[in-house]
């Protein structure tokens, strides 16, 4: 087994906020992520893929293809977007980094499973980086 | 709902010598070189702390990362920021190589997370930017 792991970046802007409370327990849980008008951060996202290479080829999976999943179905959803407000999975869902991690999951894990590339390949980590100092990561269901 | 993982990366700076009265000057010379100086050598270490729990429904989050900070900080900054490990108990009678100051936060660190439900998955300390160590609990 070989993990392989393709790194991209994208900007974008979002806040903390849940509903159900009042703006000063917004504020107490979330401090400063809890402001209205969003702040941003580049993001830098890992994608780890695992499976054994090919005879042929020698790739666990062809990294072109893959670069094109994340294009397709993260980075041109999310790039230079307000996460809250302009992706339908956090219209309810709070963006926290962990929250990312697992829809970036799910968003990879439908278009990379039918990836001819892929093979006997897996989706085996995401991991987001919100600034250098934190970052979340998931492993899927079973993890 | 599965496991997610939460990081944070934290920095302290402290000196450190690596002897061990088991062997002798030359033996310690010989096994640690230039991290045996008598008068000691410092690093400023990266403590990257991995969480795994379930994502709380209400807040998204594994863990509060003001609460983690608030832990980390007083369990393990406030005790080896600016100290010389050798003098901390803890290395009384073991070595503070890297490897040693991972167990040694991870213990520190894991019973105080277990109370906020949180498991803590992992710590790995960047000694310098080439080489770094990584302690997961006894498994």
């Amino acid at each position: 087994m070989v993990l392989l792991t393709r790194r991209a970046t994208f900007s974008a802007s979002h806040y903390y906020w849940n509903e159900s409370w009042s703006a000063a327990e917004n504020e107490r849980i979330f401090g400063k992520c809890a402001n209205k008008y969003g702040h941003g951060h580049n993001y830098t996202l890992e994608v780890t893929v695992a499976g054994e290479p090919d005879a042929v080829t020698g790739f666990v999976v062809d990294l072109k293809t893959l670069k094109d999943v994340i294009e397709r179905d993260v980075l041109d959803v999310y790039d230079h977007r307000h996460l809250n407000l302009e992706v339908p999975e956090f219209a309810k869902t709070i963006p926290t980094t962990e929250n990312i991690a697992i829809a970036i999951w799910r968003r990879l894990n439908a278009g990379l499973n039918v990836l001819p590339s892929m093979r006997s390949a897996k989706l085996a980590r995401v991991r987001i980086y919100e600034t250098t100092e934190i970052f979340a990561e998931y492993r899927g269901e079973s993890a | 709902m599965s496991v997610a993982y939460f990081g944070r990366r934290y920095t302290f700076s402290a000196a450190h010598r690596l002897h061990t009265e088991a062997l002798t000057a030359e033996e310690n010379q010989a096994t640690y070189g230039k991290c045996n100086n008598p008068h000691g050598h410092g690093h400023n270490y990266k403590v990257e702390v991995l969480c795994g729990g379930q994502v709380d429904a209400e807040t998204g989050m594994v863990i509060n990362m003001a609460k983690l900070d608030e832990i980390v900080k007083r369990v393990v900054m406030e005790r080896f920021d600016h100290m010389n490990l050798n003098r901390d108990e803890i290395f009384e009678k073991e070595v503070p190589t890297t490897e040693n100051l991972s167990i040694a936060v991870y213990d520190l660190l894991e019973p105080k997370l277990q109370r906020e439900n949180v498991r803590l998955e992992k710590i790995r300390i960047e000694e310098t930017e080439n080489n770094f160590f990584e302690y997961a609990g006894m498994k």
